[in-house]
């Protein structure tokens, strides 16, 4: 996973809340066994029309925000699926950041799996970003994670709140299984005693 | 949680599953129980592979098929290439990695939330995942389920554990009552319309009160199967008898005196008098309708009886801009009558409700009577063995009597992965649990109701008040 420090890209503006997963990227596009190749695909029942040409009036279909690495949206931002095609797709578009008011719970923790900041600030100032987002080359946002700031294109510094430990995970980049994996002494002692205490849990081993 | 405080049960679950407390409070939290389907996992085996890492505790993880799969004979296998791939990656998978797995011949194959609950692999007091995020059905049964993405897959296989946070506890209590004709699947679609989809965000629901306590095991699993279209993380019922009585017996669940210690064990699981929730809510059942949904979100729901809403109404800007473009995406007018609505497909299944009452619910109203004429009318069980117990009890036959489809289990037309899907523009009547733009197949319009409400719009040809069918 790439490590996210601090990012000035154009941010791109998605006025919608309850953007779910569906819309994100379609289940028909589920179908694949790979992480990559999932970009042309984002949004995309927005951002194509039925004949399958691109719909101009979709922001991502315009410049400059075909270049577009952060993402301002309203609230309950990823609602509906588990599915990580949806970071994925995001990513494979090369959307970094993704700043709403709020975000449903599996998809915020999948973007930490995939090096993409999903940033909490409230629905006032995302609309205020919003509007800076509109500015179209002008719509250039800074996120620094260390400071944990936001800088919009006039300057102005926002702070943000985002817990340590996957503030740490996502500055670094590093693999979590590698972190969890150093305490397999500890998860091997827990399950013998759960086995000892519990022993009507049963192997599915036929 | 200090020792001596009250508990809720989400709580004991918790606690009893911490490993390991980081400082920052991050926990090492232990699953007991992993699920895997094809469309979620690839990935993850995949990275197990490039990592050199094995699967910890094949004997805690079972595999199966479902999203993908055809419902028509599959004896001729899949012929849809990327679907194809994607089981064949699984069932590959599986081999290498030494994981049970149920393949798509087997009876004990079906929807991975069906499959769990009825072999008895989700028990009580467990910690339960699964790359999907329905998972939340069997919390039912008193254990902590939830959803989780690939990579969370990929650790959970490596280590058994994942790293999380403590969510916050919610309870919804349904006091009273559930009319006739009124079913669990209502009451869960009230509580949504009550809540709104992000109610439960960062939060596990306990559902309780006399009317939840008062349904089936299949009841429990439709509430909790939704608890993720609140937002919440996941669904609980305290276990009591009726989870007890239906745990017994099945096959994966201990038996003799295993079973007893573990019933004694469960018992100590529920909420201690007076334990603390950070949200509560209350519904009285008495006043909960049949419901059907209007919109392309799980919140835009109305009773059957009512009407849809006016955009104009609302005083909120957003909220009105995204009313005016779910009634544009649905074709539907403020002030339309639900009753009016005609309706040109009928989905009866999925993990919400593809279990043996649903298809009885469904059987009874259909009995004796045809399916409006252009209206395709779909039933997917659940599992191989739910379409059994349907045959063995002549369902299969009063429904296809009556000009119902009669299908082979999977995920089917819930989410449209595999052939069954919507035409751009078509309307659907379905029991399944999103109504997102597309879900169904791009341009579809799906109204989210129950199995019985499913089956009266199938034979009115447009939505339709179960009541009049009882
Ligand atoms: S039936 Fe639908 S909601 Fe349930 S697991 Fe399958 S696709 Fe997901």
């Amino acid at each position: 996973m790439d490590a996210f420090t601090t990012l000035t890209a154009i941010a791109a503006p998605l006025p919608l809340g309850n953007v779910d997963t569906d819309k994100i990227i379609p289940a028909r596009f589920l179908k694949t066994i790979k992480r990559t190749g999932l970009g042309v695909h984002l949004f995309d029942t927005l951002r194509y029309r039925a004949d399958g040409s691109e719909n101009p009036d979709f922001v991502l279909n315009q410049d400059p925000y075909r270049r577009a690495q952060i993402l301002i949206a309203f609230e309950n931002f990823g609602c509906g699926s588990s599915r990580e095609h949806a970071p994925w797709a995001l990513l494979d578009f090369g959307i970094r950041a993704v700043i709403a008011p709020d975000f449903a719970d599996i998809f915020y923790n999948n973007c930490f799996k995939n090096g993409i900041l999903p940033v909490r600030l409230p629905r006032a100032v995302c609309e205020q970003l919003m509007a800076d987002a509109r500015m179209g080359n002008n719509a250039r946002v800074t996120i620094d994670l260390a400071r944990q700031v936001v800088l919009r294109p006039n300057g102005e510094e926002i702070g943000f709140e985002i817990d340590p430990f996957r503030k740490h995970m996502l500055l670094e980049g590093l693999d979590e299984i590698g972190q969890t994996l150093q305490h397999a002494a500890r998860i091997d002692g827990f399950e013998r005693e759960r086995q000892a205490a519990q022993p009507w849990l049963p192997s599915l081993h036929a | 949680m200090g020792a001596g405080m009250q508990r809720t049960l989400f709580d004991k679950l918790w606690d009893s599953h911490v490993v390991e407390r980081l400082p920052d409070g991050t926990c090492v939290l232990y699953i007991d129980r992993h699920l895997v389907h094809e469309v979620t996992s690839p990935q993850a085996f995949e990275g197990l592979r490039l990592a050199g890492r094995p699967v910890r505790r094949p004997e805690a993880t079972i595999a199966v098929v479902d999203h993908n799969i055809p419902t028509s004979d599959r004896r001729r296998g899949i012929s849809e290439p990327e679907s194809r791939l994607q089981v064949e990656t699984l069932e590959k998978n599986v081999a290498e990695f030494g994981v049970p797995y149920f393949p798509v011949l087997d009876p004990r194959q079906g929807i991975v939330h069906i499959v769990g609950p009825e072999q008895g692999i989700s028990l009580p007091g467990m910690t339960i995942v699964c790359g999907d995020s329905h998972t939340s059905t069997h919390g039912a049964l008193g254990a902590l389920a939830f959803g989780i993405g690939t990579s969370e897959v990929e650790h959970v296989l490596a280590t058994q554990t994942l790293l999380q946070r403590p969510a916050k506890n919610m309870l919804i209590e349904v006091s009273g009552r559930l009319p006739l004709g009124v079913t669990a699947k209502d009451m869960v679609l009230a509580i949504i319309g009550r809540i709104g989809t992000a109610g439960g965000t960062g939060h596990v629901i306990e559902y309780a009160g006399e009317a939840v306590r008062a349904l089936d095991m299949a009841g429990r699993m439709t509430v909790c199967n939704m608890s993720i279209e609140a937002g919440a993380r996941a669904g609980l019922i305290a276990p009591d008898e009726t989870t007890f009585a239906y745990v017994k017996g099945r096959p994966y669940a201990p038996a003799g005196e295993a079973f007893e210690r573990a019933v004694a064990y469960w018992r100590t699981l529920p909420a201690d008098a007076g334990a603390h929730y950070d949200k509560r809510v209350h519904l009285d059942a008495a006043g909960i309708a049949p419901m059907v949904t209007w919109g392309t979100n799980p919140e835009a729901v109305v009773p059957i009886t009512g009407a849809v809403p006016d955009p104009d109404a609302e005083a909120d800007e957003t909220a009105r801009a995204q009313m005016r473009r779910m009634l544009d995406y649905m074709g539907l007018s403020a002030g339309q009558r639900m009753t009016e609505v005609p309706i040109d497909v009928v989905f009866i299944g999925s993990c919400t409700n593809g279990r043996i009452e649903d298809i009885r619910a469904a059987a009874a109203v259909a009995r004796g009577r045809r399916v409006a004429d252009g209206v395709r009318a779909l039933v997917v069980a659940g599992s191989g063995l739910v379409k059994q117990q349907a045959e063995a009890e002549g369902l299969d036959r009063v429904l296809l009597e009556a000009g119902f489809e009669w299908r082979e289990p999977g995920c089917s037309m819930c989410l449209g992965m595999n052939p069954d899907k919507l035409a751009p523009g078509q309307r659907c009547a379905s029991t399944s649990n999103r109504n997102f733009e597309g879900r169904q197949g791009p341009g579809g319009r799906t109204h989210l109701v129950s199995p019985a409400m499913a089956a009266a719009a199938a034979l009115s040809g447009r939505l339709a008040d179960v009541r009049e069918f009882v």
